[in-house]
């Protein structure tokens, strides 16, 4: 006979797991005492919302589930954040919360939240573990389900009497559930229509996203844009998918894409959707975008396709069984020269481009970083326009290499999910890419990092501004900066009051030997970037216009 | 436009709440909703008719009822052949004079007049949502006092 804290540890270990990010509390002490004996890397944070990133950002960097445990009422409420930044971006996660005892439940006990009424529409699926004999197959279905089909978190909430209740471990060895059965290969029928547009296109654009990486298809991307020669382009989501280097790859697209990617995207004849879902960001105004394009759209999740633009060849399935699935189909190539030509032209005639202006450019920043790690390392990103600066500036080379807030646009996210990125790749060097407003959320790690020795970089490009609303305020309000002006601390001293170590950067000949002392210190570092203040992220589309219509940083 | 859809459930803790959650958080509309067991204790129906712009929105609301765990079949009736049926009960005036009338009328829509006291008639009807209209439309005169509907249900052919 095993409690339930024991058989959900026993659980987490047939799960594989090795590494869980949480913050005790009055109804998880059962668990917790158990969690004292148990083989896990145990991260204490020091907010239950860092927890929730933290396992995210080691899910995304590792490709296992994160786990989070939190306890009842605002433990569980502090990881509502995390746990809806992980359901945006499909990130498996498994959140394990306390809940006050069975027979309390509805009763408005200390500190009782209805969590699995509150996270509902932001879990793939959840749970109240109800039954002692319950409790190891939820943990069983929960770990499928949040890493199968379209992952997703899973919460589980499990109330102190069932942590302390006693009963046999019996572990299921398979899954079945008939409700719940993903897809995971194309339908042939449509593989051979994608393959007979695909044959016949003139202008082919691969237009790619997190679904990619999340089936492991890069390998299948390349292959298949090399076959075709058509170009690339990714959404933020996607980023790391397709070799930044490449000679096909375009950038990113969208809001703040690359005006080639936007040109490329509006002019294309087909267009070839891989694990990406037309979000509003990329397609900007609906009723214009790549109106004479075919479109293809391969994803896991039916309810993404034709969602938000009509489809003309559905395809569900898992991003990389179905483009091997196309690969095998297709024998006839498209002749795109003309069409790269016509691309490489709006290459060259607009590029990225920024202007140096005295004060050290927060582009500037990014390539350094870039070149220093040689496109080697993990980074991170806070929400912003240094996270749109990482996005279009550093060349992420590597799947699971780019970790940012992509669906919900989390302030905050970055540091912990650095976090537990490096927790799940120690030999990577990880940057945490921030501004001076979202470092400011979650800063409190600074903590965790330096008690468990997680030696990640934060590279606060440091403005003085809540950078991106400022942009906009400039743009579209007319210049009145309302209360996007931040009064900041000195972020050296706060990182040495941590026991960490801080480095401030005002001249742009300091910023690479900066970043190369902070990559060599085995200790969080931040870096405090004081950048040029008003500099904004270019070329944007503003909002509810078409994507082509561009303004700035067009040379 | 009306929708009739019927989804087969896992007859779990909190399933009604993530099919009307699903409703509300992504702006679809419930016209009626009947929730009942079915022969398998582990199973419920939910017949749901829906308010749904065009095709597409009616798409994605069989693929977001889909994409829920506990869902485990969507059937759309909308060209399918189905029976579908209401219950309504129906408070109206009624009095030694009209009710000669009253029962004539409700006969007619093979309903039953299950009182009449006090100045007023229950009324039971089933049948199709248009014919318990037309019923509706013959008791104003007599004064609805109260009006209370199960919501369709539906069953394939």
């Amino acid at each position: 006979m095993m409690t339930g804290s024991q058989i959900l540890i026993e659980s987490l270990k047939k799960q594989g797991v090795e590494v869980i990010f949480g913050y005790p509390g009055g109804q998880v002490l059962p668990l917790f005492d158990k969690l004292y004996d148990a083989p896990f890397k145990f991260i204490l944070t020091r907010h239950e919302q860092a927890a929730a990133h933290a396992a995210d950002g080691y899910s995304r960097a590792t490709g296992k589930v994160g786990v989070c445990i939190a306890t009842s009422g605002p433990g569980a409420t502090n990881l509502i954040t995390g746990i809806a930044n992980a359901y945006m971006d499909s990130i498996p996660m498994i959140a394990i919360t306390g809940q006050v005892k069975s027979w309390l439940i509805g009763n408005d006990a200390f500190q009782e939240a209805d969590v699995t009424g509150i996270t509902r529409p932001i879990t793939k699926h959840n749970y109240l573990v109800k039954d002692i004999k319950d409790l190891s197959r939820i943990v069983a279905e929960a770990f499928y389900i949040a890493s199968s089909g379209r992952p997703g978190p899973v919460l589980i909430d499990i109330p102190t009497d069932i942590q302390q209740a006693e009963h046999e471990f019996i572990w299921p060895d398979t899954i079945e559930m008939r409700s719940y059965k993903p897809t995971l290969f194309g339908h042939p029928g449509q593989i051979k229509k994608a393959v007979k547009a695909i044959v016949s296109a003139k202008r082919p654009i691969i237009y790619a996203g997190g679904g990619v990486i999340t089936s492991g298809g890069h390998n299948e991307l390349r292959e298949f844009a090399e076959k075709i020669n058509a170009p690339v382009t990714l959404t933020l989501m996607g980023l790391g998918a397709f070799p930044g280097d490449h000679p096909l790859f375009l950038g990113m697209l969208g809001m703040h894409g690359t005006a080639y990617a936007n040109y490329a995207t509006m002019n294309a004849d087909l267009i070839i959707a891989v694990g990406a879902r037309f979000d509003d960001r990329v397609t900007g105004k609906l009723a214009t975008f790549a109106k004479n394009a075919k479109i293809i759209h391969i994803d896991v999740d039916p309810s993404s396709i034709s969602k938000n633009v009509a489809v003309d060849i559905p395809i569900v399935g898992d991003a990389k069984n179905v483009l091997g699935q196309i690969l095998e189909e297709i024998k006839k190539t498209p002749d795109t020269a003309e069409w790269i030509k016509t691309v490489e032209a709006w290459r060259k005639k607009h590029p990225l481009t920024y202007q140096y202006k005295g004060k050290i450019n927060p582009q500037y920043v990014i390539e350094q970083i870039a070149e220093v790690t040689q496109g080697d390392a993990i980074i991170a990103t806070e929400v912003g326009q240094h996270q749109m600066w990482a996005a279009q500036w550093y060349k992420v080379m590597h799947p699971r290499s780019f970790i940012s807030s992509g669906g919900l646009g989390t302030m905050g996210f970055g540091f912990p999910a650095a976090m537990g990125a490096k927790m799940g790749c120690p030999d990577k060097t990880v940057f945490d890419i921030a501004g001076d407003g979202s470092i400011q959320m979650n800063i409190q790690e600074l903590a965790t990092c330096v008690c468990n020795k997680i030696p990640v970089k934060v590279a606060i490009l440091n403005n003085g501004y809540l950078g991106m609303v400022r942009q906009w305020q400039e743009l579209f309000y007319k210049h009145r900066y309302s209360h996007t002006c931040m009064f900041n601390p000195d972020f050296v001293k706060v990182a040495e009051a941590y026991g960490g170590v801080g480095i401030r950067v005002t001249k742009k000949e300091d910023v690479k030997p900066a970043i190369e002392k902070a990559i060599a210190t085995d200790n969080v570092v931040f870096l405090d970037f004081h950048v040029e203040p008003e500099e904004n992220v270019f070329p944007m589309v503003p909002a509810g216009e078409s994507i082509d219509k561009m303004i700035g940083g067009l040379a | 436009m009306k929708h009739t859809i019927s989804v087969l459930v896992e007859n779990k803790f909190g399933v009604l709440a993530r099919v009307a959650g699903l409703f509300s958080a992504r702006g679809y509309n419930i016209s009626s909703l009947a929730v009942s067991e079915t022969l398998d204790p582990e199973v419920s129906y939910m017949t749901i008719v829906v308010d749904a712009k065009d095709e597409a929105v009616l798409e994605q609301i069989k693929k977001q009822l889909n994409k829920l765990i506990d869902v485990v079949t969507v059937t759309d009736f909308t060209r399918r052949d189905h029976v579908e049926r209401e219950l309504v009960l129906v408070k109206v005036g009624c009095n030694a004079k009209n009710k000669a009338k009253l029962e004539s009328i409700v006969r007619k829509y093979i309903g039953t007049v299950i009182q009449c006291k006090n100045e007023t008639a229950i009324i039971e009807a089933v049948g199709e949502q248009a014919r318990i209209k037309q019923l509706l439309d013959n008791l104003e005169p007599f004064g609805v006092k109260e009006l209370v509907r199960t919501g369709k249900i539906a069953v394939a052919y």
